[in-house]
């Protein structure tokens, strides 16, 4: 079961990993982008954050499109539309409600990474967050599906997602501002899959807590 | 990190004021965004041309904002694309009813905070459409990437669907006109320095004293290649071969030429690489119309070039040599 009191707490503390992990995030970006992806992910938690507060007593759907349109509109770059449209898709299914059971889950992730890959026109195994997200998503389904409790889920899930991080040094980059470099990205982790790790393990270390 | 700021997060709200105080005549902010708009905006009677991105490629893009060429710019932090809200700011700043024009330049990121803005411009009922600037040649436009950068070429775009905005045609042939633009300019460009965004505090990549990277963009990102530096002429016709075989450039052919600076190389350098350039392009046999040399779209600090050639028919060139005055490009 995942209340709305706990996507406030998941949400802050996703505001401190990324914030701690602000220069290693734009130390991997500097690899292969333009070396700004912790800074640009920090502004937007930080404002996010904000934020919290005066939706704290609401329901899960206006909490993650709070979150969504405060990332559209602070972030910026390709992570600001990107993660700003998974939280957006994933706050139309559960609109109105407090408290979230396994099924709900599911449908937020689904829908948010299919936001994803509308919004970057991308597909697994093109070097981006969706070769974090997608197998992190796939983990919990076959969980939750084989009877084990969300947190199990979501542990399983961060093992996918560092997996995932692990295999974007593997591959080369064809979507992004990494494509440009051909076969010089490859050997380099992927900023955005980086980050969408981060995150799901950050949800992983809330619920398991 | 050697810069004459005063804090990396306030970098582009303070150049920002900068720009409106030396330039009240041609621009005015829009209160509260980063957004930079006609000081006599918005423009009864035509279309607006609106641009933006990244900030770091002064003048690009606020630098155009005037009569003949953009309506709005709308600026990011460096390097990052701006959002939604600040780019829908800009198209109703700069909407007199005629529609919006965005010339948007072809990463992933503006693609899609530019698409974000306009389907809410959409949903407040106005006009937009949006050509997509692809003309490095040193990408690979293929499935292996997300395509041709939108790198100085874009400058054709501002001046000649400016042009053509400012004398009154509809989107529709605005937009007809900008995709021809797009379709006929390919850029190549090389540097000797990295560039180090103010935030970051590093810079993106680092070259050795005798070495040059060629084939990069306009973030500081790397490069296609590195190698041992070589001299002007050598420099000029490898970008130029590149252009040359990207390009279908016959004999008599006509030819807008851009050499531009990516912020820390000197005229001098440029007006080198030209004299080589021009020399190519005679060689063949092919006609300059005409040559704009300058820092257009820069890279912060890097030093390095990039050239841009324009394949020119008779509407193309009639709408390139209409008059233009902005902070950063003039003409009678």
């Amino acid at each position: 079961m995942l209340t709305s009191d706990l996507l406030i707490e998941i949400l802050k503390n996703i505001t401190k990993v990324i914030e701690t992990n602000k220069q290693y995030l734009c130390d991997i970006d500097a690899a292969i982008g333009d070396g700004d992806h912790g800074f640009n992910m920090n502004k937007g938690f930080k404002a996010v954050a904000e934020k919290l507060d005066v939706v704290k007593d609401s329901d899960c759907g206006t909490i993650l499109k709070t979150t969504a349109m405060t990332l559209i509109s602070t972030v910026g770059g390709a992570a600001g539309p990107l993660y700003g449209t998974a939280f957006l898709k994933a706050a139309k299914v559960v609109d109105g409600k407090k408290d979230l059971d396994n099924e709900d889950i599911v449908k937020m992730f689904d829908e948010g990474i299919k936001g994803v890959i509308m919004r970057g026109k991308a597909e697994q195994g093109e070097k981006t967050m969706l070769d974090a997200l997608i197998p992190a998503f796939e983990e919990i389904k076959r969980a939750l599906d084989s009877g084990s409790s969300s947190p199990e889920a979501f542990i399983r899930a961060t093992k996918a997602a560092h997996d995932g991080v692990e295999y974007t040094k593997t591959i080369r980059a064809t979507k992004g501002r990494a494509s440009y470099l051909g076969d010089r990205s490859i050997g380099h982790q992927d900023a955005g899959a980086t980050s969408s790790y981060l995150i799901i393990k950050t949800i992983s270390d809330t619920i398991n807590k | 990190m050697k810069k004459i700021i005063n804090n990396p997060e306030n970098v582009v709200n303070e150049m920002l004021e900068g720009i409106v105080k030396a330039h009240p005549e041609y621009v005015k902010r829009v209160e509260g965004f980063d957004v930079l708009v006609r000081a006599e905006g918005p423009v009864k009677g035509k279309v607006a041309l609106i641009s933006g991105g990244g900030s770091g490629h002064e003048p690009s893009h606020a630098g155009f904002v005037g009569k003949g060429m953009l309506d709005a710019a709308v600026a990011g932090e460096v390097f990052t694309s701006p959002t939604p809200t600040q780019v829908f700011e800009g198209i109703k700043a700069a909407d007199s009813g005629k529609g919006v024009l965005m010339v948007v330049k072809n990463y992933t990121g503006d693609i899609m905070n530019f698409e974000m803005a306009a389907e809410l411009a959409d949903a407040e009922g106005i006009k937009v459409d949006s050509i997509i600037v692809n003309d490095d040649v040193a990408v690979e436009d293929s499935t292996w990437t997300t395509g041709r950068r939108g790198v100085a070429g874009t400058i054709f775009v501002h001046k000649i669907a400016g042009a053509a905005a400012e004398k009154g045609l509809s989107l529709q042939e605005v937009k007809r006109i900008s995709e021809k633009v797009v379709k006929s300019v390919r850029t190549m460009g090389m540097s000797l320095t990295s560039c180090t965004v103010p935030a970051a505090g590093q810079p993106g990549f680092v070259l050795a004293d005798d070495e040059m990277e060629v084939g990069l963009g306009i973030h500081g990102e790397p490069g296609t290649h590195r190698t041992k530096i070589k001299s002007a002429l050598e420099i000029t016709k490898e970008l130029m071969d590149k252009i040359s075989a990207d390009i279908n450039l016959k004999e008599k052919d006509e030819v807008a030429v851009l050499i531009n600076g990516l912020g820390g190389t000197p005229l001098m350098e440029l007006y080198i690489a030209n004299n080589e350039a021009d020399k190519l392009l005679k060689e063949r046999g092919i006609i300059t119309h005409k040559t704009i040399i300058g820092n257009y779209m820069t890279a912060l600090e890097m030093a390095g070039y990039s050239i841009s050639l324009l394949l020119l028919d008779a509407e193309l060139k009639e709408l390139l040599d209409y008059k233009a005055d902005t902070p950063a490009f003039k003409q009678a």
